[in-house]
This record gives structure tokens, C-alpha cells and sequence, in this order.
């Protein structure tokens, strides 16, 4: 027995994961006749029945447009929503609740800020800079305000492993630099980057910051107050929420001082022909009638994260992650792609010149769902001249087990697809 | 020569041999290996169909008033459909080609897959094969 081996034998003593499964149906289910290994957590999470009851259990009993309704069924469902975002706000650690904006996802929260607090603070000649590792939706957004703003993006590199390379970013600061905006973990790496220390740098230079913490709600807990930030984004559905909500954190100084994302209901306090003042935040950014139903469901996940172990499923993913980073590697052909030092739940691979679709295709067939491709972060494959990857990217539901599945059939995909 | 429909009908019933996805996977891979390559000169830009984890060369030329295509692919899985498309498209005439909505792809259950995958090119490729008998219909 490996010393992985003998340490997961251990860590399963404290941390039942036959147990948690029984809360993700999803889970039981089958793909193709064969039992179904979810190895594409990256990409959304599964639900677990909390969650999924709390949605039915919304439309069943309590559905009502909020904050308008004078009637029984809307104080509730007002309620209920206004209750979710005092639990993100303790969830995140934000000072205050009002510092909590809903929106669609991750992308629609980097969007807002690029478009509100970008629109009103740059100008031509400014400099804004993301990193190599940044998903395609903390690249765009950036380089559409750019286009329209005369603005420069500047990039920070990477190094073999796929570490951001500190130095350079302390090089590419400038009295023109207005703005950061960084991936906390990279989705196609795995990377966990030094965020805090970014933020302490960029603030001795009175440089705001957005983190991209999509990735890394679902693996640790994040304290906006402790790590400084100025702005942090996040999607519920990759943290055991439904799909279509997301956080945008911002400080509240910041986010008073920022004009409105979209006009419409709920984000006025009047309207006239002549003059519209503007509700406080965090309406002000929330126009239209939000997704009551998914934000509450939201607050029934966040519910299920305050009840697990964060620490004991740290450890656990970890040792799922080295496991099989570790039987990877004795594949012949198979090439790692990504190992920082500091990484998250997620390998990504190639296997000599074999097209990942092909390989994750066959993977597919033995029920095992992985993701291939770019992962939207095309400058990273660039980078490392690679068309794509294949990606495995595990929660504290998935198991050595499903992952020797998923190496086996590695093993054929290659044999099979080398001929 | 073959008519579109007796083709994909014979394409259906060899399908029906196959139970399971992964028997159906493995022979569209197998296709895919014996797919002969497409000469370098073709692999240019103008005959590239870009999906987004697999790329596509499609070159296509007339002859009696028939089409022909020949393609290739960097994925195997997606030559193995490309063998299936020209084995039913290839050599028709233009009409047949532009009225025809191959059926077979959903009767041998590869729409899912096609589907599944902005991935692979496949939905684009047909489309372009459409476009250049539209294009030849009209000269």
C-alpha cells in the first residue's frame, strides 16, 4: 500500500463519504447502464436534496414577487430572500450585509464592475491587469472596456508549473495601473493563486482588486475582510447552488460611489420624466425582479456548507487530487498539466498528441464525465502550446474508487486510440 | 451509384448491431482510423471548420453534376463521423444533398453527441456541405 493509499484509508475513518453521497441523487445515477463517476465538478457542482427542496418547496408554497407585495405570501418569500443575503454576508465574513449584491453568476459580476466602477474610472492611457490564467470571462469584459476606453490590459505570466510569476506582476505595476482583477483558482490548472499578497501589493499602490473566486468557493473558505479585497465574484451552482445565481462582493464605500448596472424596477427610489434617484445598495445593482426562487435555494446550500467540515474536505480532496495526479503519471504518454505547488481538486492532462475530445469521449462511455478542451481559458493553452486538456476535477463526494475507474479507462482510451 | 436514402439505411442497420454507446463509439473510431488522410494542400485555411474541440478540413469539387467531398480532422472520433457523412453524401447530386436532413444521424443516436459538443464541428460541417451544393445548384 502507497502512502496515499494508507492516508485515504485513514482520512475515509473521519470523513464518511458514502454518507455525504446519500445527500447528491444525482449521484445514484447511471450513465450508459454503468454507474456515474461526476468528475466535471469544475464546471457545476451537483445539488444536494436541500437544495433541490428548497426550490420545490418555494414554488409550492410561498412564490410571490418580493419587496413590492403587500400580502402574506410576499413578506415571506421577501423574507426568505432578504435572509439569503445576510448569510452570504456571514458566509464570506463581508462587514456588512448591504455589501452582498445577487446577480446572474460569476460572469455577470465581473461584467458589472467592469461596466459600472470601469465606465466611471478609467480612462485613456490607463492600465488594467489580469493574469495568463484569467477564465475567458475575467478576460473579455476587461478588454471590452479597454476598446472603449483607449485603456491598456496588461497580462501577468506564468511560469512550467503554471504559478504566477510575482515579480513580473510587481514590473508591470505603473502609475497608470487603475485596476486588478485576478483569478483566486485557476479552472484548467487547478492553481491556487497568492491572492492576498496580490491585494497587499496592488494596495500600496491604491490599486483596487477583483478576485475571481469561482473556483475556489467549493474547495475553501474564503474571508473577504481577510483577504482584503476590494471586489469578489462568485456562481452559487459551482458550490452545491442551482444554476443562474451568483455573488458580487464589493466594498461598500466602493460600491456607493458606483453608478447603476441596469435600469429598471427595484433599483430606483423614483422616477420621474425629468429626474430618477436611484435606490441604495445593494438594490441599486439588483434592477428587475430577481431570481428569487434559485437565491433562495442558494441560502439552502449555504446551509449544508455550515454543516460540513471544511478543514476534514480540504484534506480529503487533496488526497484525492494527489492520488490521482500520482497514477496519472505512471500512464505512459500522460502529461500533467499544472502542478503548482499550491492546487485545488482539478487535473488536467494530455495523453501524447491524442485529442482530448476523443479521450473524453471514451471516457464518457464508461459513464466517467470529464471535461476536454480549452476550459475558456484558451491563453493558457496557448501558453503552454496545447490545443487542450483533459480535465478531472473532483468534490468531497467522489471516491478513490471512481477515480481507479476513471484511470482505467485512461489506460484504454490510450491503447485503444493509439493504434 | 446509391441513392442517399439506400445509403442511410444501410448505415442505419449496421448501427443496429450495436446495443451500447460504446460499441457505436468504438466502430465511429475505427472508421475514423481507416478515414483516408486529406492531402496538405487541402488542409488551408479556407477548408477549415473550426469547432470548438476539434478543427475540420472540408474540401469538395464537382464531377457530372455530382459533389464530392473529402475531408479530415485532428479528432478521430469526429473523422469517424466525417466517414459516415461523405459515405452518404458524397458523389450525390446537388439537390439531393441540399433537401436531405439525414435522418440517420438521429436513427443511429448520434444526434446527442453532435450536440453535446459545439465540441465538434460536426453540426458546422454539415452545413457547409450544404452551402457548396447550394452554391453548385445555382452555377
Amino acid at each position: 500500500m502507497t502512502a496515499i493509499e494508507s492516508t485515504l484509508v485513514k482520512l475515509s475513518v473521519d470523513f464518511d463519504v458514502q454518507k455525504i453521497r446519500k445527500d447528491f441523487p444525482v449521484l445514484a445515477q447511471k450513465a450508459y447502464g454503468k454507474p456515474l463517476i461526476y468528475f466535471d465538478n469544475a464546471a457545476t457542482s451537483q445539488k444536494p436534496q436541500v437544495v433541490i427542496d428548497a426550490l420545490v418547496k418555494y414554488y409550492s408554497e410561498y412564490n410571490a414577487n418580493i419587496h413590492r407585495g403587500v400580502h402574506y405570501l410576499s413578506g415571506k418569500a421577501s423574507q426568505a430572500y432578504d435572509d439569503v443575503r445576510k448569510k452570504v454576508h456571514e458566509f464570506i465574513g463581508s462587514k456588512v450585509e448591504q455589501e452582498i449584491i445577487f446577480t446572474r453568476g460569476t460572469t455577470e459580476a465581473i461584467n458589472l464592475i467592469a461596466s459600472s466602477w470601469g465606465r466611471k474610472n478609467i480612462f485613456e492611457g490607463d492600465e488594467i491587469i489580469i493574469s495568463t490564467m484569467e477564465h475567458h470571462s475575467n478576460i473579455v469584459p476587461w478588454q471590452l472596456l479597454c476598446e472603449e476606453k483607449k485603456a491598456k490590459l496588461k497580462v501577468i505570466p506564468i511560469n512550467d508549473v503554471g504559478e504566477l510569476l510575482l515579480d513580473e506582476f510587481e514590473k508591470l505595476i505603473s502609475p497608470k495601473t487603475k485596476f486588478i482583477a485576478i483569478v483566486h483558482t485557476s479552472n484548467s490548472l487547478g492553481t491556487i493563486n497568492p491572492v492576498k499578497k496580490i491585494i497587499s501589493i496592488a494596495h500600496k499602490h491604491n490599486i483596487p482588486v477583483l478576485v475571481d473566486a469561482a473556483q475556489a468557493m467549493a474547495h475553501e473558505k474564503i474571508n473577504v475582510m481577510d483577504l482584503d479585497c476590494d471586489f469578489l465574484a462568485f456562481s452559487g451552482h459551482k458550490m452545491l447552488g442551482p444554476t443562474g445565481v451568483g455573488v458580487l462582493y464589493g466594498k461598500l464605500s466602493l460600491l456607493e460611489a458606483m453608478p447603476p448596472y441596469q435600469g429598471g424596477g427595484e433599483m430606483i427610489s423614483s422616477v420621474s420624466f425629468e429626474k430618477t434617484t436611484y435606490n441604495e445598495v445593494p438594490y441599486k445593482f439588483e434592477a428587475g425582479t430577481p431570481n428569487v426562487a434559485d437565491v433562495i435555494a442558494f441560502g439552502a446550500a449555504i446551509d449544508y456548507w455550515n454543516t460540513l467540515d471544511r478543514k476534514a474536505i480540504a484534506e480529503y480532496e487533496h488526497e484525492l487530487m494527489s492520488y490521482a495526479s500520482e497514477k496519472l503519471k505512471t500512464i505512459p504518454g500522460v502529461r500533467l498539466i499544472g502542478t503548482a505547488k499550491e492546487k485545488t481538486s482539478v487535473v488536467s492532462f494530455v495523453i501524447d498528441e491524442l485529442n482530448t475530445l476523443d479521450v473524453g469521449m471514451y471516457l464518457d462511455t464508461l459513464g466517467v464525465a470529464v471535461r476536454t478542451g480549452h476550459h475558456c481559458t484558451e491563453p493558457v493553452m496557448s501558453w503552454f502550446k496545447i490545443p487542450g486538456t483533459i480535465r478531472v476535477s473532483f468534490l468531497f463526494y467522489n471516491t478513490k474508487e471512481e477515480i481507479d475507474v476513471m484511470i482505467d479507462g485512461v489506460k484504454k482510451a490510450a491503447a485503444f486510440l493509439k493504434k | 451509384m446509391k441513392s442517399l436514402e439506400q445509403i442511410e439505411n444501410e448505415i442505419v442497420s449496421e448501427f443496429e448491431l450495436f446495443d451500447e454507446w460504446s460499441d457505436k463509439y468504438q466502430y465511429i473510431i475505427e472508421l475514423g482510423q481507416k478515414l483516408p488522410p486529406l492531402g496538405d494542400k487541402y488542409k488551408i485555411e479556407e477548408n477549415k471548420i473550426k469547432g470548438c474541440q476539434s478543427t475540420v478540413w472540408l474540401n469538395s469539387y464537382e464531377k457530372d453534376g455530382r459533389i464530392f467531398f473529402e475531408a479530415d480532422s485532428d479528432s478521430t472520433f469526429v473523422k469517424g463521423e466525417i466517414a459516415l457523412l461523405i459515405r452518404a453524401l458524397s458523389g450525390q447530386k446537388p439537390e439531393d444533398i441540399v433537401k436531405t436532413e439525414l435522418n440517420f444521424i438521429d436513427k443511429i443516436g448520434l444526434r446527442q453527441h453532435i450536440a453535446v459538443t459545439r465540441a465538434n464541428g460536426l453540426a458546422n460541417m454539415i452545413k457547409q456541405m450544404k452551402l457548396y451544393a447550394v452554391a453548385f445548384q445555382k452555377t
